[in-house]
């Protein structure tokens, strides 16, 4: 492989591990903080036990997600150095501004916070969990207004064999990055209220610490069905806005090789992507009219009219993504997306309409659904990314002109076998830990006494 | 002064807050495992610095991200130049942070034991590299016109560099030790004196030699000529009285002297190096300066708009946590890692 592929397959490795815990982090970080404003305002210790209890789990994710961020930081400079040079006076901008704006707070505070129990007052200690969350969000928003640029690129011209900035608000306020954080910000709750579920549900099952446990199910419950609800509601407006800003990226979603008037959507289709047409396909007639337009006339362009106007407009190319990767990676994610809904909401019929009383196949499903939300999140990311290629920012710069000069293959091989092996090593210790809390539940948990309780 | 100007002295900021603040978890993460002498004293010793390391590292990747915004040609050459440098260096960084949140979890000795190497090997790798990668910032690397590193990984191997590796390593295990003599009691207290009297000397001995060699090797300090100026000669002073305080027991004194020290050497490494940023051994034409590595000015002034809020604030609240956490850690405090 040369340098360009291996480069490639780091940044793709490297980066979907960070996002294995990203998601959690934001969204059990803000679980948590509702958890203890409840224990803050009503003074039950039960609250103070599901804190505790979801914390220790919170942390072991946080710290795999601190430490698998570090590599991020560094691997523009490292296998993109092109890229970086090019778009640097742009994109190294939100990037810097995430790390003083959220990397310190998010830090700092969660010193205070693990540290703090019996050192600052309650409400103090509150504060603390509440910038924690507000710096992870912040975090999310600032990286994704980076990778909003490279999807959209606004506010910038070429001058200087670069591209500069010429208007921070735009960058800043970029239409593509509104969507992309709140699907994430969705996602990520989504995936806390599964995370939360399967270990309450195997607790409960057990018969034990059920007060903790039947709390902790029903408000994820609830909290699942606002994340999957809005998740999917901004996934919608998301295809919408591709539509017009990323056509091929869509076209590659749905496999629609040539324009339709009304557009069918697919169900299921092999292709063959050399020859660029279907070998089998089941359709929905004006399905993809109807999601991009909430009608079910209005034309969606394919693939094969796309790659002609390209040609005009950059030159001679391909410009066509890999097909069947953008095709199956979005099924996924919305497969899941589905089956996420319909689990949320027996969940709900059996929390509170049933009293827990489930089923042992029910019980198995709701143990294993936890897999869903991890499914959605790292096929959503594959889809908006390979769906992205051939360009690194869209329309601007090509991932060939991005990668590192500098660097040799044996380089990039190295530390992709080095970061490979090591965060592999990692996940060992990881699970361990997560199962055996899970396992052992609010047994032997260690309660912090509030010293200053009384303010 | 121009906005390239005041971003080079904002980036050397950042790097004398994080070599100070790192610079003392560092080494507290080194002296861990002959220092805690049982299960408890180790705990004892990780959570003096448990609610701050992790904000101490954000200095590091705000300077990252400060040079990709500011000197993105600076970020691009640098970092896909040094490359296994910086893996190795990411590597150890990624053990440490798992090591410090994983090791008290689990009961098992052999569990703990791990981590607790694990989290002196990654002090100890991070805090050796440091040294080598500024010894060879002033040293300067192979750069060809076109702003592109053409040396390997073991161009950056060459003694000087190794001497510079030890340098920061022994001066941060110092700052470290005296750190830890600041934040403990009772026997871990005494045998944490008994090592920094001990470190002293060596890092002292390993600075002076350090800047003897870089006399010959650099033309920066041959620039500066028979007066070196005001800071060479405080870091000095300030090194040299570390020994008198630590056997008076003003450690309080002692942990000032080695941040000066600390500062001081990171302000002369970065004057040497101005007004480049990375100096080219095959071209002198050929380094990168402020302004050829540089964002337009209309992204420095942006940058610069930011900072100016957001540097105080963060400020106002690290130092408020460590404020929180003054008190000394003890053997029947309450502990969380
Ligand atoms: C949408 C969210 C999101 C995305 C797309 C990314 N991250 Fe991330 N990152 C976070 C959300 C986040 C977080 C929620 O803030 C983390 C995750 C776990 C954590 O502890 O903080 C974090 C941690 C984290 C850290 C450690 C911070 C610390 O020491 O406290 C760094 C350096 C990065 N990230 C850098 C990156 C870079 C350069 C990315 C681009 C490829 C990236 N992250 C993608
Ligand atoms: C955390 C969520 C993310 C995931 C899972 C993810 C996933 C991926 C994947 C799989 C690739 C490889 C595509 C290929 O090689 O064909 C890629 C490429 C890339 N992504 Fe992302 N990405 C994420 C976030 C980001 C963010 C936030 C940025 C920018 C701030 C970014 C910038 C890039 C760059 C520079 C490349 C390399 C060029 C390329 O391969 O297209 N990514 N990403
Ligand atoms: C069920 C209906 C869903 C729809 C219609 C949908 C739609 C989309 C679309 C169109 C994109 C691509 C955006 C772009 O590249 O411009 C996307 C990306 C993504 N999706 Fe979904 N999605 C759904 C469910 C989910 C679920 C349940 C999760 C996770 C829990 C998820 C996680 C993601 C992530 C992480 C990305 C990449 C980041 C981004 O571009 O926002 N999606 N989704």
């Amino acid at each position: 492989m040369d340098v360009l592929a291996l480069a490639r397959w780091q940044f793709a490795i490297v980066t979907v591990y960070h996002w294995i815990f990203v998601p959690l982090t934001l969204g059990l970080g803000l679980a948590i903080a509702l958890m203890e404003t409840q224990y803050v305002r009503s003074g039950d210790e039960k609250y103070k036990k599901m804190v505790m209890f979801w914390s220790k789990m919170f942390l072991v994710n946080f710290a795999i997600g601190v430490a698998t961020g570090l590599f991020q930081e560094f691997q523009f400079g490292m296998n993109w150095s092109e890229y970086s040079r090019f778009v640097g006076d742009i994109f190294g901008v939100p990037l810097a501004i995430e790390a003083l704006l959220a990397f310190f707070l998010e830090s700092t505070f969660l010193g205070i916070w693990i540290f703090g129990w019996e050192k600052v007052s309650k409400k103090l200690h509150l504060f603390a969990i509440w910038m924690v969350v507000i710096g992870s969000n912040l975090s999310a928003f600032w990286i994704l207004i980076a990778n909003a640029f490279m999807q959209h690129p606004v506010g910038y011209h070429l001058a200087n064999g670069r591209a500069e900035m010429i208007d921070f608000l735009a960058v800043a306020t970029n239409s593509y990055v509104w969507t992309q954080y709140s699907h994430v910000f969705f996602g990520g709750i989504s995936t806390a209220a599964f995370f939360i579920i399967t270990v309450s549900i195997y607790q409960i099952n057990k018969n034990k610490n059920q007060d903790v446990f039947k709390v902790s199910f029903k408000f994820a419950v609830f909290y699942g069905a606002v994340g999957v609800l809005f998740v999917t509601l901004v996934g919608h407006s998301q295809a919408q806005m591709m539509i017009e800003q990323q056509p091929m990226k869509m076209a590659a979603a749905e496999a629609l090789w040539e324009t339709e008037n009304p557009a069918a959507m697919s169900l299921f289709t092999i292709g063959d992507e050399a020859k660029r047409e279907d070998v089998f396909a089941i359709k929905v007639p004006s399905g993809l009219s109807f999601l991009a337009y909430n009608s079910f006339e209005g034309e969606v362009k394919g693939i094969k009219n796309i790659q002609a106007e390209y040609e005009i407009k950059y030159g001679p190319g391909d410009y066509v993504p890999p097909v069947a990767v953008s095709y199956w990676s979005f099924r996924m994610m919305v497969g899941s997306g589905t089956a996420m809904y319909l689990l949320i909401f027996l969940a709900w019929w059996v929390a509170f309409k049933k009293d827990f009383n489930f089923s042992p196949l029910f019980y198995k499903v709701l143990l294993y659904g936890v897999g869903l939300p991890y499914v959605a999140n790292a096929t959503g990311w594959i889809f908006t990314e390979i769906g992205r290629q051939p360009w690194t920012v869209f329309g601007v710069l090509r991932i060939e002109d991005s990668v590192s000069i500098a660097t040799s293959a044996g380089e990039v091989l190295f530390s992709m076998i080095g970061f490979t092996l090591l965060y592999a090593a990692l996940l060992i210790p990881t699970i361990h830990l997560w199962r055996k809390f899970a396992i052992e539940g609010t047994d032997g948990l260690e309660i912090h006494e509030s010293t200053h309780s009384e303010n | 002064m121009d906005l390239n100007t005041l971003w080079f002295i904002l980036v050397a900021v950042l790097f004398v807050g994080f070599f100070f603040l790192e610079g003392f978890d560092f080494g507290v993460g080194i002296l861990l495992p002959f220092l805690g002498k049982d299960d408890r004293s180790r705990r004892v010793i990780i959570n003096t610095i448990g609610p701050h390391w992790d904000g101490n590292e954000v200095w590091l990747l705000t300077a990252g991200g400060a040079i990709f915004a500011a000197f993105p040609n600076w970020y691009a050459t640098m970092f896909s130049g040094f490359y296994i440098a910086l893996f190795l260096l990411v590597a150890s960084l990624v053990v440490r942070a798992v090591a410090f949140e994983y090791r008290s979890k689990v009961e098992n000795p052999r569990w703990r034991n791990m981590w607790d190497w694990g989290i002196f090997f990654g002090s100890f790798v991070s805090a050796l590299l440091w040294g080598v990668a500024l010894a060879n910032l002033i040293r300067g690397v192979p750069i060809d016109e076109t702003m592109t590193y053409t040396g390997g990984f073991f161009n950056l191997l060459n003694p000087y560099a190794l001497v510079g590796g030890l340098a920061t390593l022994s001066l941060f295990t110092l700052h470290g030790a005296i750190f830890l003599t600041l934040k403990t009691t009772d026997d871990i207290l005494e045998s944490t004196r008994a090592v920094a009297k001990k470190l002293w000397p060596v890092t002292t001995i390993i600075l002076l030699l350090f800047v003897a060699y870089s006399y010959v090797e650099t033309e920066m300090f041959a620039a500066l000529g028979i007066n070196p100026g005001s800071i060479p000669v405080i870091a000095l002073l300030a090194i040299l009285s570390v020994g008198t305080l630590l056997k008076a027991k003003k450690e309080g004194w002692a942990f000032v002297m080695t941040g000066i020290t600390i500062a001081a050497s990171t302000v002369i490494i970065f004057t040497g190096l101005f007004p480049r940023v990375m100096v080219s051994s095959t071209n002198p034409e050929w380094s990168l300066t402020i302004y050829t590595a540089s964002s337009s000015d209309y992204t420095l002034g942006v940058m610069s708009i930011v900072a100016a809020i957001f540097v105080p604030l963060v400020l106002v609240y690290q130092v408020w946590s460590y404020w929180v956490f003054k008190k000394r850690v003890s053997r029947n405090s309450e502990l969380e890692y």
